[in-house]
């Protein structure tokens, strides 16, 4: 009775997880060795020229690389941004620190379009930025870079993994035990000496979880190219969208979307790796 | 030397603490704004695009829309998650790692991907592109965090309680319900209303799945496609105060334990 229990109980998770999640990424894995014919519909045949394609034609893999890159520059803003303010609600703040906590983990929960959609409103051509920057005199025409460029998409997803990092890097500098600090400093070391020697190796895995997860977000992330970027930004995934959606070679676009599979989770093992090599010290 | 370096720590963190919210301000602001130009500063202040709002009927249907989507998910991720968490808790299996690591795929892995993998199977498993599919799709999801979040609380409820009321001679059945699911109750509510959220708000999988129906931020990205409109700085302030309050409710919930 009681091992009958066992497998009833998670039947419907397993039956549920292999038909809708298992197949379908084991279905695109398939289909990125497929080719199609000349009507766009995929067709039974067995090749690597969508593989090739990725490798040898530079729309693929410079995009790929570029992505990359602002993928890590995300993810070192994000890092910069939240050391401040996650050491001065964890060490700073003695009153009203649940507010604070509050007030970073809000936004970690709003809705994404919406703060996309902000940043248009500020950096528009009519926008709150230009029109500042025109009625102080500053300008007399609307810069045109600020929006609708990598900038733009770039600053935006800064703003929106923001809270993810943050988070893991208050938890971990609220973890450091104050008497560690003050034995520092009993000790000689100036409060640099301190954060460089003492604090900061010890928050180190919540800055690389923490930038684990932007820069992964970033990779997926074709949502803020669309919105906010130029007719030349170009974001890995906004490839695998187009290839999906005008461009219709299914093909292609799975094996674009394979590729970028991979590279996450190479990045999340090597995150993961560190931690547990950080745990056993 | 210490108190400029003090006033630096707390400048830089209230710097960053405006550049989290002052975006959300802008958009409030600028949503009472009564001409359709969003420049600064504001002239005239008026309700006209929250009336206006509320006799935009596509996105009325949106809204309609993206609550029973939210809704129906929740309900099967919550009839999945529970039974599931509390067998992953109790019980080991044989890959019982990979299965949690499995189960948390759709919520690791790009959206993207797993939206563009279901859109290529489902139409051949007689799913067709429509809100069932978009309803699979998040329940997917969903189980991620509900299975984390109430295997969370399972691992820190004290294992005599079930023993203690099985000695007591409560049934399996008896035993969970009475004991068991009140104990978790406060994660569970907390789990239901993160997924709400995160369902409402859901578009990189919702993108590939829908058909003709919007739901309501896919709408909104509709509308932004087209060009800034006020009337999107309205439904994004109800959209920022409704979310609010409820993330403020699940945090309240996950912190009483």
């Amino acid at each position: 009775m009681k091992n009958y229990d066992k497998y009833v109980l998670i039947f419907p998770l397993l039956l549920w997880l292999f038909l809708f999640l298992v197949l379908p990424y084991l279905f695109i894995l398939t289909q990125s060795v497929l080719a199609t014919d000349d009507f766009g519909k995929v067709v039974y045949d067995l090749n690597f020229d969508s593989y090739i394609k990725i490798f040898t034609n530079p729309l693929y893999y410079e995009t790929l690389i570029r992505t990359f890159i602002y993928a890590i520059i995300v993810a070192l803003a994000c890092i910069l941004l939240s050391l401040p303010l996650a050491y001065f609600i964890a060490f700073k703040v003695t009153k009203n620190k649940s507010f604070y906590y509050t007030l970073i983990v809000l936004p970690f929960w709003m809705s994404y379009i919406v703060r996309a959609y902000a940043w248009k409103v500020i950096l528009g051509e009519n926008g709150i930025f230009n029109s500042s920057l025109i009625n102080m005199g500053i300008i007399d025409k609307p810069l045109r870079f600020v929006l609708y460029s990598d900038f733009s998409v770039i600053l935006c997803l800064i703003y929106i993994f923001l809270p993810f990092v943050c988070i893991p890097i208050y938890t971990s500098f609220e973890q450091i035990s104050k008497s560690l600090v003050e034995a520092s400093k009993d000790l000689g070391a100036n409060s640099w000496v301190t954060f460089r020697k003492v604090i900061f190796p010890l928050i180190l895995p919540g800055v690389i979880s923490g930038g684990t997860l932007a820069l992964v977000l970033t990779l997926g992330d074709f949502l803020a190219a669309s919105l906010l970027g130029g007719p030349n930004t170009l974001f890995i995934s906004s490839i695998v969208q187009n290839l999906f959606g005008t461009s219709n070679d299914k093909p292609l676009g799975s094996a674009v979307g394979v590729v970028l599979l991979i590279l996450v989770f190479i990045v999340l093992e090597l995150s993961s790796r560190y931690e547990k090599k950080h745990e056993t010290q | 030397m210490k108190k400029i370096r003090a006033f630096i720590i707390s400048f830089s963190a209230f710097s960053v603490l405006w550049f989290l919210y002052f975006p959300i301000f802008i958009i409030i602001w600028f949503s009472f704004n009564k001409e359709s130009v969003s420049s600064f500063p504001i002239e005239h202040y008026s309700l006209d695009w929250y009336i206006k709002l509320f006799h935009n009927q596509s996105m009325i249907n949106a809204v309609e829309v993206s609550f029973i989507i939210a809704i129906s998910s929740t309900l099967a991720a919550l009839i999945i998650g529970i039974p599931s968490a509390y067998a992953l808790h109790k019980y080991n299996y044989f890959g019982k790692n990979f299965l949690l690591k499995l189960i948390l795929l759709p919520i690791t892995l790009p959206g993207i991907v797993t939206g563009v993998a279901m859109l290529s199977l489902f139409p051949l498993m007689g799913i067709p592109l429509s809100l069932k599919a978009v309803f699979i799709g998040h329940t997917t999801f969903l189980i991620a965090i509900m299975i984390t979040q109430i295997l969370a609380r399972f691992k820190k409820l004290d294992p005599y309680l079930e023993m203690a009321a099985f000695d007591l001679g409560a049934s399996p059945l008896q035993a969970f319900f009475k004991v068991i699911l009140p104990n978790i109750k406060t994660a569970i509510i907390g789990a239901v209303l993160l997924s709400l959220v995160l369902s409402m708000d859901e578009i990189p999988v919702t993108f590939f799945l829908i058909s003709r129906e919007n739901t309501l931020p896919i709408e909104i990205y509709g509308m932004m496609r087209r060009g800034i409109t006020p009337e999107v700085n309205a439904v994004a302030t109800l959209v920022f105060l409704i979310s609010s309050a409820a993330i403020f409710i699940s945090l309240k919930f996950n912190k009483e334990n």
